[in-house]
């Protein structure tokens, strides 16, 4: 007891003072104990739907790219709004959404990247819908010069394996006969998150160029030879628009919208092509006479270096995955839902490509349309069809 | 007199943590909640431990003790798969490093004005701008980093400090604005805030006689402040630092911003980096199965640099200061 003299007689002074100094404490510590109840209570009745309407109101859930965000938070609100029936949408990325659908739980997914042979064994029967398109720019920072420098594969390749350092190089200067190009090194800027854009842009480098295709291979994320990583498009076209003579991948729909200087794209057929929504659609013409059903194998399928005069090379379907026989997702999936889940489907690929442009995405040409109708047909629920209208 | 004793003997039951017959329900409740409160806090240290071991397990097998040598990170674009954590980890102890180099003598200099030299009436704004400081989320110190602070590195002060220092290795290449020494700076400036809002209330927590005392002995400002406040308020300080460190060593956003996100091992400040936190917030939301794995190792790597890094931290900081102490 050491040090309790004092404390063994306390003066009646000394506890007059210490008991008012301790009742506010005890009067927080009942105020914080009551709201971590009424927390714990209102959380509990959250997750057991306490507070839902009694009408059975069917929400969709879906997870996945983030790419299509923009799109299908617009097609969520509008359809809503019509409807009556909730989407909701979670933009975790490509790869978080095949997981979730793999899992099934989750109605339907996102991804920028068709499944490949691995994730369509974990997860069979899952169909691909094209839902819409995008393109990946090549942007950069000169300054005094304008939109629309001329570049191929080959020196974009070359630009990124660190080949290619300078502005003036003679390979870049050989596609822009008459232009004054700066003897500046080129600062290469790339993301540094995984993503759905890198995997078209590092596509597009391996399809171009067996170097890159044999040392760094094409994927959500590389292993990148040079550059500053950024995050997020908007990082990238940040970094892009902040340092002079520097230059980057970047989701068309950015480049739009902070008017970045992007470069035309050299195409199979030997011109140059500018990054617009129009090109875009050619591109994905051009390759539709490729296009697997619905349910079969879309791993090869890509819009890079589709053919056709017009047709810009950097582009790609984003797709929404969704199971052939809904049943498969277990007792959540009712017929009543199933039905809804087609209904939205079958919405999106008619009524809701209209807000496509607005937004900077490219709508499905009819030839996907028609594709993606016969693979929303072949749904079931229980071995019975379900119907779309 | 008799219910004195009561109360008195209440009081030193609790103060020895033990819940005599004395007791009332209401100490007891109190004393089992608050206990189950710490408790819960270890056990949830537990889970989160078990859970990231479960979720290494893949990358564990696969890769063994070479996931703590290997100094690449090669996903499933170009196979085979190898993942590493030497440059994420260097990443990591440098930049927090660069955070507390140039962040502590700082922030103390901030506490030391605000307890000691400052007049009244700039203590109190001073101290809520600080605080308010504090609660900036990450997020606006790294688009302020990105917009304002990497371009004022890149243009003035990373080509002064090269101009005087650059024959330093750590000093070479070309400044671009977006590298480890950035990255540091931005670090250092969030922990100001934290390091010195505690160390403030550290230093007022000295008693004012320490202060007397000093002075009544013929010590300068700064001598009292060196003798009495610094060395009384030790513990406080080093609760600030490791605080500061922990923030430091587990920033993401601002971090993955700046530092250029290069996987490799620097040689210069001015070369891009990647710490630990930055790159599971990278790569965590696309990576396949096994690359999965190898962050959540990564995740566990964290953990045990953090503590490791605390500890040593403490030690040091001890020795320091009780030298400190001891040339007073």
């Amino acid at each position: 007891m050491n040090g309790s003299e004092k404390e063994a007689q306390p003066t009646a002074e000394e506890l007059a003072r210490l008991r008012p100094a301790r009742s506010p404490w005890r009067k927080y510590a009942a105020v914080a104990a009551v709201s971590v109840v009424v927390v714990l209570l209102l959380a509990y009745g959250w997750t057991s739907g306490w507070f839902s309407p009694a009408t059975e109101s069917v929400t969709l859930v879906g997870a996945g790219a983030t790419f299509p965000y923009p799109l299908i938070s617009k097609w969520m609100s509008v359809y809503e709004n019509s409807t009556g029936v909730k989407v909701n949408y979670q933009a975790i990325g490509s790869g978080g959404g095949i997981s979730q659908i793999t899992k099934k739980t989750v109605d339907f997914a996102g991804s920028d990247a068709p499944l490949n042979a691995a994730q369509r064994a974990g997860a069979q029967g899952l169909v691909h819908i094209p839902e819409t398109i995008g393109a990946v720019t090549f942007a950069y920072n000169l300054p005094g010069m304008a939109t629309g420098l001329n570049v191929s594969g080959t020196v974009l390749a070359g630009i990124f394996l660190g080949n290619i350092t300078a502005w003036n190089d003679a390979s870049i200067a050989a596609l822009n006969p008459g232009v004054t190009l700066p003897s500046q090194p080129i600062s290469v800027v790339h993301r540094s998150d995984g993503s759905g854009t890198t995997f078209v842009w590092t596509s597009f480098l391996s399809k171009e160029n067996a170097t890159w295709k044999n040392d760094v291979g094409a994927g959500t994320s590389v292993n990148w030879p040079v550059g500053i990583g950024a995050p997020q498009n908007s990082g990238v076209a940040g970094k892009i628009q902040q340092t002079p003579y520097s230059a980057g991948y970047v989701e068309l729909a950015y480049t739009i919208q902070n008017s970045m200087t992007v470069a035309k794209v050299q195409n199979p057929a030997g011109s140059f092509v500018a990054p617009t929504l129009d090109s875009i659609k050619a591109a994905a013409q051009g390759a539709v006479s490729t296009l697997p059903s619905g349910s079969g194998d879309w791993f090869n399928v890509s819009l890079i270096d589709a053919p056709g005069d017009t047709s810009y090379p950097i582009a790609s379907f984003t797709y929404l995955l969704v199971y052939q026989h809904l049943e498969v997702i277990g007792s959540s999936m009712t017929q009543a839902k199933a039905q809804a889940l087609v209904k939205f489907l079958w919405w999106v690929i008619h009524d809701g490509q209209q807000y496509s442009e607005a937004l900077v995405y490219v709508q499905l040409p009819s030839a996907v349309q028609s594709l993606n109708e016969a693979t929303l047909g072949a749904i079931t629920f229980n071995g019975q069809a379900v119907p779309h209208s | 007199m008799r219910a004195l004793r009561a109360v008195t003997a209440r009081r030193r039951a609790r103060s020895h943590g033990r819940a005599h017959a004395g007791a009332t329900p209401g100490d007891v409740l109190f004393q089992s909640l608050s206990a189950a409160a710490a408790f819960g806090l270890l056990l949830l240290l537990a889970l989160v431990t078990l859970i990231l071991l479960l979720g290494a397990g893949p990358s564990i097998q696969t890769f063994g003790f070479s996931f703590f040598t290997g100094a690449v990170w090669n996903p499933p674009a170009h196979p085979p798969e190898v993942y590493g954590a030497v440059p994420f980890v260097y990443g990591t102890l440098v930049t927090a490093g660069l955070a507390l180099l140039l962040g502590v003598p700082v922030s103390l200099g901030i506490a030391i004005f605000l307890s000691e030299l400052a007049p009244p009436w700039l203590r109190v704004p001073l101290t809520y701008v600080i605080e308010l400081l504090a609660a900036i989320p990450s997020v606006v110190f790294g688009l302020w980093g990105v917009f304002v602070l990497a371009p004022v590195m890149r243009d003035s002060v990373e080509p002064a400090v090269q101009s005087v220092f650059g024959f330093l290795p750590i000093f070479s290449g070309t400044p671009v604005g977006t590298d480890v020494f950035t990255a540091g700076v931005i670090l250092a400036i969030m922990i100001i805030p934290t390091i010195s809002a505690i160390s403030r209330e550290a230093f007022l927590a000295v008693p004012q006689t320490q202060r007397e005392a000093a002075l009544a002995i013929g010590a300068t400002h700064w001598e009292t402040t060196r003798m009495a406040v610094l060395t009384y308020a030790r513990s406080g300080i080093l609760g600030a630092v490791i605080l500061g460190l922990g923030r430091a060593v587990s920033e993401t956003m601002a971090v993955t911003m700046l530092i250029g996100n290069r996987n490799a091992i620097f040689g210069s400040l001015f070369d891009q980096g990647q710490t630990i936190a930055s790159w599971i917030a990278n790569n965590f939301t696309e990576a396949g199965p096994l690359e999965t794995s190898a962050l959540i190792e990564l995740g566990l790597v964290l953990m045990l640099v953090a503590v490791l890094v605390t500890v040593v931290a403490r030690l040091f900081l001890t020795r320091v200061l009780r030298v400190l102490e001891v040339t007073e």
